[in-house]
């Protein structure tokens, strides 16, 4: 077998492989499989409330969202769910300055983040012995993109004060519904 | 060039060829039938010894908000909840939600509600058994019952 020849066995070969690595099936193992870093999770962004009335819960924090700022996307009040989003700006001015310093360095443009839309999604559900609470569990997320309205970041808002409150702001709503004037 | 060459060529044309079919991705994507259907159900169903759908569907939820989902739809009437997650690689492939989910529950017989997950994952269909065994893993847990495979 000559040079060339081998060559192109070799290249036909690579493209081939390459191919195949395009359309491999992704393993899916971490998403679908309960971690102890998700059942973590759900410590943080879980509360009890001593009541037997869900829906009034599911009320309030439809309000407490709205008073936020949220725009409620869905809702299904027999299987105890809300989900609400909102969209904000994500200018960061730290972030313009270096990217316009590294921008006139390489000589491309480099776009900032400019708009974020914020998730919520809401679940309530009754537990304790025959039902006397209620457990309420809040998930935050955040998108963003950059001025060209390409996605730059996808990430689950983590940090346990703004959970903290939340439910601050919920038992303070609670109790005020309690003592309605 | 001489015919030996030209026929080694177009040997080395077909391999990837049909590699490229393997891959098409277009025009017999609305009614997908590349896999056994009757395969692909019995890797997505579960059957479960209970009758009561909105616990099961409350558990389902759960399930999925303990994985990292965002819900997108519930509907309790038609026994239908669709959820999304956001992955690493969403930001290479530019779409918010690359693992989408729609699992739904329904009466099997007198004693058992079937739960079906269907999965989706960066514009094509799950069809590996090992996610959707994590996924019934899981929700077993959940409902404190163990899933039963069906055929």
């Amino acid at each position: 077998m000559d040079m060339g020849s081998f060559l192109r066995i070799g290249s036909a070969l690579l493209a081939g492989v390459l191919l195949l690595a395009g359309c491999a099936a992704v393993t899916l193992d971490k998403d679908l499989n309960l971690t102890p870093e998700m059942l973590a999770q759900r410590q943080v962004q879980t509360r009890r409330f001593d009541t037997t009335d869900e829906q009034k819960i599911l009320r309030t924090c439809a309000a407490l969202l709205q008073d936020t700022g949220f725009n409620i996307d869905e809702s299904e009040t027999k299987l105890g769910i809300l989900t609400a989003s909102k969209e904000r700006d994500a200018t960061d001015a730290v972030q313009w300055a270096t990217y316009l310093a590294i921008s006139v360095l390489l000589g491309v443009p480099i776009p900032p983040d400019k708009d974020q839309v914020m998730k919520a999604f809401v679940t309530t559900r009754p537990v304790g012995t025959e039902g006397r609470q209620v457990a309420v569990r809040v998930v935050f997320e955040r998108a963003v993109f950059d001025t060209d309205g390409r996605l730059t970041k996808m990430e689950a808002l983590n940090d346990p004060k703004m959970y903290q409150s939340f439910f601050e702001k919920l038992s303070k709503a609670l109790f005020l519904e309690a003592h309605d004037f | 060039m001489t015919s030996d060459r030209l026929k080694r060529n177009v040997l080395l044309l077909i391999p990837l060829l049909l590699l490229l079919a393997a891959c098409a991705t277009t025009h017999d994507r609305l009614l997908d039938m590349d896999t056994s259907q009757v395969q692909l159900r019995s890797i997505q169903s579960r059957a479960f010894d209970t009758t009561d759908k909105e616990k099961t569907m409350r558990a389902i939820i759960a399930t999925l908000q303990d994985l990292g989902f965002m819900l997108d739809r519930a509907d309790y009437t038609l026994g239908v909840v669709a959820a999304s997650k956001a992955r690493a690689d969403s930001m290479q492939m530019q779409v918010a939600a690359s693992l989408r989910v729609t699992v739904t529950v329904r009466p099997r017989g007198e004693k058992q509600l079937l739960v079906r997950c269907n999965a989706e994952y960066l514009r094509s269909p799950v069809t590996d058994a090992k996610p959707y065994q994590n996924f019934f893993n899981s929700l077993e847990k959940a409902m404190f019952l163990e899933a039963h495979q069906v055929d």
